[in-house]
């Protein structure tokens, strides 16, 4: 009994004081989204990725690379669903950096297993036409971004899987810029977002209403192409998620038969211990 | 220990083969992941995408070696008297009997497109050189002639041909 | 391990085998009729589900091992080359990164189960000692496997942790710059590392090997903390034990693959997703989930030196514990003092890992100094004050006699 007392007791006092006493930096919780991939069961919206896939060629790529992910990752099953030939002949709009037969630098049109060309030669160069910073790679920043969940949220985390810390912080990012408060300090050259932790961050506003053309009847708006890049760079991190899913879908059925199989086991053996 | 009756023993025994056989099919399942992961991966595969070579710089009795899916190939622009040593053979008395016509491709009587490894060990054979004035390989003496095919040696077969097709006269696509 | 063994195979290719090297009878004699007491609850299947996650590890990173590269240009690209386009390379290193933490969850269950249970008291002294060791192994283990991802975790945890070496006067310097092989971390660090992190794991194999082979020789302790006395307290391990480890291990798959596979980056951190950059630091530098109570005790003393010092004394200090315990009774099921000592001792160390992924500023900073002065004393003061002290209650006279009293 004691035992517990003391447990509820701290935990109660701790939990009370901490947020009091934290130093809070006055930014705003990113709002939960819905996302169609959250969850045991989630999946990815195939036409929702294709629009985020739009909005990144046509407005994220001009100052982000995203290495890691090959144009013939977009046919790959669990993701945008875009056709082999789709893909092909998206790969060929890109020019890529290959040397000849002679050994000169050539640009050629890309193929399939090419990776998307960065839009800078280095970081250096990168760094240097932004201001001084790089602008992150996109391939791992669907996983790359959170926020703090604190207590007890972090617990409840674990039971409903939620998982979607990132698209949800990307999505108040994009929609998050407003004019600096009176009392703000903005440092040259940088701008003034909601979200951002210090508020102050290096990208200008990226997106507007109507900037990127959707061809399927959706609103073509700040807050939906939010949500579609966000859902696509969640894809372009973890292009395997609907598999793992699957996959652990089934091992769990496994391991639960295997366990009560188990557990009988076990009670018939020690039936005659006890 | 209690006494139990016969009925039990089955419902137990059934118990223990039951746990034991679905415990089994685990394991093997834990394998199948074990094993795939040495085979090759999406981004070796996607590399071995078909290749398209430039035939009309190769001259005439020149032999170039391109590579498709980490393999060399061979292309052998041959000359007439390299066409006419390899169709004027007694296919019968080859060790790995093939004609010429079924080396090439029909209408494209100079040009050979062969994998370039040994087929005895794995060895890349080197051109013109051997009493066949094909390729002689330098590990183990193995000679091919002027359509690839094995003439002396430990070789057990002829080089193999790699999938191609002629896109125009002087382009062709390995893969 | 144990004893004379009068394993007698049937099959006379086995019979050859056995007359020249009794490994069956080894197998038989430490697998098969080793006597476990009777009455051990689920508590003590940790070890098996233990050896289980060793295995686990060694597998997944063997495999991993054969698709990664250690170098500073390619160590990220090459593990996500493993999470994009390996055959399961997802599942494999979902399983090992998760793995990690797995293999603390049951340690750590482990542990605290030897603690509740006095299983560290004579004689079984230098099986707990072992036990020590192999947790420190597997700290360091832990620790160097982080570092392989070459993410900003990756790069800022190890510069952080290797420059607890510089707090040493005098030798600390040139201590941290060799344990780096340059002046920062960097590609020979990122080298010997992914060495050093292939090799922990055979060393901890063989460690366990001598845990077990000492626990095989004075007897499981249980949760009556009394010798098994005659043949009625103890069961042939097979298929007693078996069977109820076996059980376990599912039921701690299950726990396993929720992570793996439904929330496998939860218990990383988002920041290691970054490609390790040697001219920003995060924000928050975090280290893996179970450092945490030990980056708290580090955090709490003001002092460089001294800080490091507590954090390498507050595992070292578990090494003494068979003598700082002074009470005779082993079970804390019969030490009513102690059971409330001993579940505030747990909060203690929830709490301070809790603190540990706090930033270390006002009242966090406070709490942890509190927290970090009461977890010495409990070791240095309460437990040998305690075994002077308190009034125990009588001991069941055997193992048979207390299971059929907890029965009744």
């Amino acid at each position: 009994m004691m035992k517990r007392t003391i447990l509820a007791l701290t935990f109660a006092g701790l939990m009370a004081a901490a947020p009091a006493m934290a130093q809070d930096h006055g930014t705003p919780q990113p709002p939960r989204q819905k996302w169609s991939f959250s969850g045991p069961f989630g999946k990815f919206d195939e036409a929702q990725l294709q629009r985020g896939f739009k909005v990144y060629k046509e407005v994220c790529a001009s100052c982000h690379s995203m290495e890691m992910v090959a144009f013939r990752n977009l046919a790959e099953a669990g993701g945008p669903g875009f056709s082999e030939a789709q893909v092909a002949a998206l790969a060929a709009e890109y020019k890529i950096k290959d040397l000849d037969d002679k050994g000169e630098a050539i640009e050629r049109p890309g193929r399939s297993a090419d990776y998307f060309p960065s839009p800078f030669a280095n970081p250096k160069a990168a760094a240097a036409a932004n201001g001084g910073t790089m602008p992150p790679d996109m391939s791992t920043l669907g996983k790359a971004r959170t926020y703090e969940r604190g207590f007890p949220w972090f617990l409840i985390d674990i039971v409903t899987q939620y998982q979607e810390q990132a698209p949800d912080y990307i999505t108040a990012l994009m929609t998050g810029y407003e004019d600096a408060p009176k009392d703000f300090a903005l440092p040259p050259g940088g701008n003034y977002n909601k979200y951002f932790p210090g508020h102050a961050i290096a990208m200008p506003k990226p997106l507007s209403d109507g900037q990127v053309t959707y061809d399927d009847g959706s609103p073509q708006t700040v807050e939906q192409y939010a949500k579609d890049i966000s859902a696509f760079l969640v894809w372009a991190a973890e292009p395997h998620m609907l598999a793992r899913k699957r996959v652990g879908f089934q091992v769990m059925i496994f391991l639960l038969v295997l366990a009560g199989l188990m557990y009988f086991t076990k009670k018939k053996v020690w039936s005659a211990v006890h | 220990m209690t006494t139990v009756s016969s009925a039990e023993h089955t419902r137990r025994d059934f118990l223990y083969i039951a746990t034991g056989a679905v415990g089994a099919v685990g394991a093997a399942a834990v394998l199948v992941p074990l094993i795939a992961q040495m085979n090759p991966d999406a981004s070796t595969i996607a590399a071995g995408a078909p290749i398209e070579v430039d035939l009309a710089p190769i001259a005439d009795g020149q032999i170039i070696k391109v590579f498709w899916r980490s393999k060399p190939i061979f292309i052998s622009h041959r000359t007439k008297k390299e066409i006419e040593e390899a169709q004027n053979v007694n296919v019968a008395t080859l060790p790995d009997p093939e004609p010429d016509s079924a080396r090439v491709k029909a209408g494209h009587d100079q040009w050979l497109v062969v994998i370039g490894i040994c087929t005895h060990l794995g060895c890349i054979p080197l051109a013109h050189q051997g009493e066949y004035d094909g390729w002689f390989c330098p590990c183990h003496g193995s000679q091919y002639d002027t359509a690839g095919r094995i003439r002396k040696g430990p070789a057990p077969k002829n080089l193999p041909l790699p999938p191609y097709a002629f896109l125009s006269d002087t382009k062709i696509r390995i893969g | 391990m144990s004893g004379h063994s009068t394993y007698q195979p049937q099959n006379p290719v086995l019979q050859w085998l056995e007359k020249r090297l009794p490994i069956g009878g080894l197998i038989h004699s430490s697998f098969v009729a080793y006597p476990t007491p009777r009455n051990l609850n689920y508590w003590w299947t940790f070890g098996g589900i233990l050896s289980f996650m060793l295995g686990v590890q060694i597998i997944t990173g063997i495999v991993l091992a054969m698709h990664y590269t250690p170098h500073v240009d390619l160590a990220f690209k090459s593990v996500e080359g493993i999470m994009r386009d390996v055959n399961y390379g997802w599942l494999l290193r979902y399983l090992h990164s998760n793995g990690a933490s797995m293999f603390f969850i049951a340690v750590y269950i482990h542990i605290f189960r030897g603690m509740y249970y006095g299983s560290y008291k004579e004689p079984r002294e230098v099986l707990w000692i072992l036990g020590v060791i192999i947790y420190l192994l597997m700290m360091a283990t832990g620790f160097l496997g982080y570092t392989l991802p070459w993410g900003q975790m990756s790069f800022w945890g190890a510069t952080v942790i290797t420059n607890f070496f510089s707090a040493f006067p005098g030798i600390g310097e040139p201590l941290v710059t060799w344990l780096w092989g340059g002046y920062a971390v960097g590609n020979p660090t990122l080298n010997r590392f992914y060495s050093l992190h292939y090799l922990l794991p055979f060393v901890i194999a063989g460690v366990v090997v001598l845990h077990v082979w000492a626990l095989h020789v004075v007897g499981q302790n249980n949760p009556a903390g009394i010798e098994p006395k005659s043949d009625k307290d103890s069961v042939p391990f097979t298929p007693y034990a078996t069977v109820k480890d076996g059980f376990m291990m599912v039921c701690f798959c299950l726990f396993f693959a929720w992570f793996a596979f439904y929330i496998p980056n939860y218990l990383g951190h988002a920041d290691n997703y970054i490609p390790a950059n040697p001219a920003v630091t995060p924000a928050h530098i975090v280290p893996e989930w179970y450092y945490l109570p030990f980056y708290a005790i580090l955090r709490a003393i003001p002092d460089k030196l001294l800080g490091v010092l507590a954090l390498f004394g507050s595992i070292i200090i578990l090494a003494f514990l068979p003598w700082l315990d002074t009470s005779k009774v082993r079970s804390a099921r019969y030490r009513p003092l102690y059971r409330q000592f001993f579940w505030v001792f747990v909060v203690v160390c929830v709490l301070l890992g809790w603190l540990g992924a706090k930033p270390a500023e006002g009242i966090y900073t406070l709490i942890a100094q509190v927290l970090t002065a009461y977890y010495f004393a409990h070791f240095i003061i309460i437990l040998p004050l305690l075994g002077i002290f308190e009034k125990t209650k009588p001991l069941p006279n055997s193992i048979s006699e207390s299971v059929l009293s907890a029965k009744a």
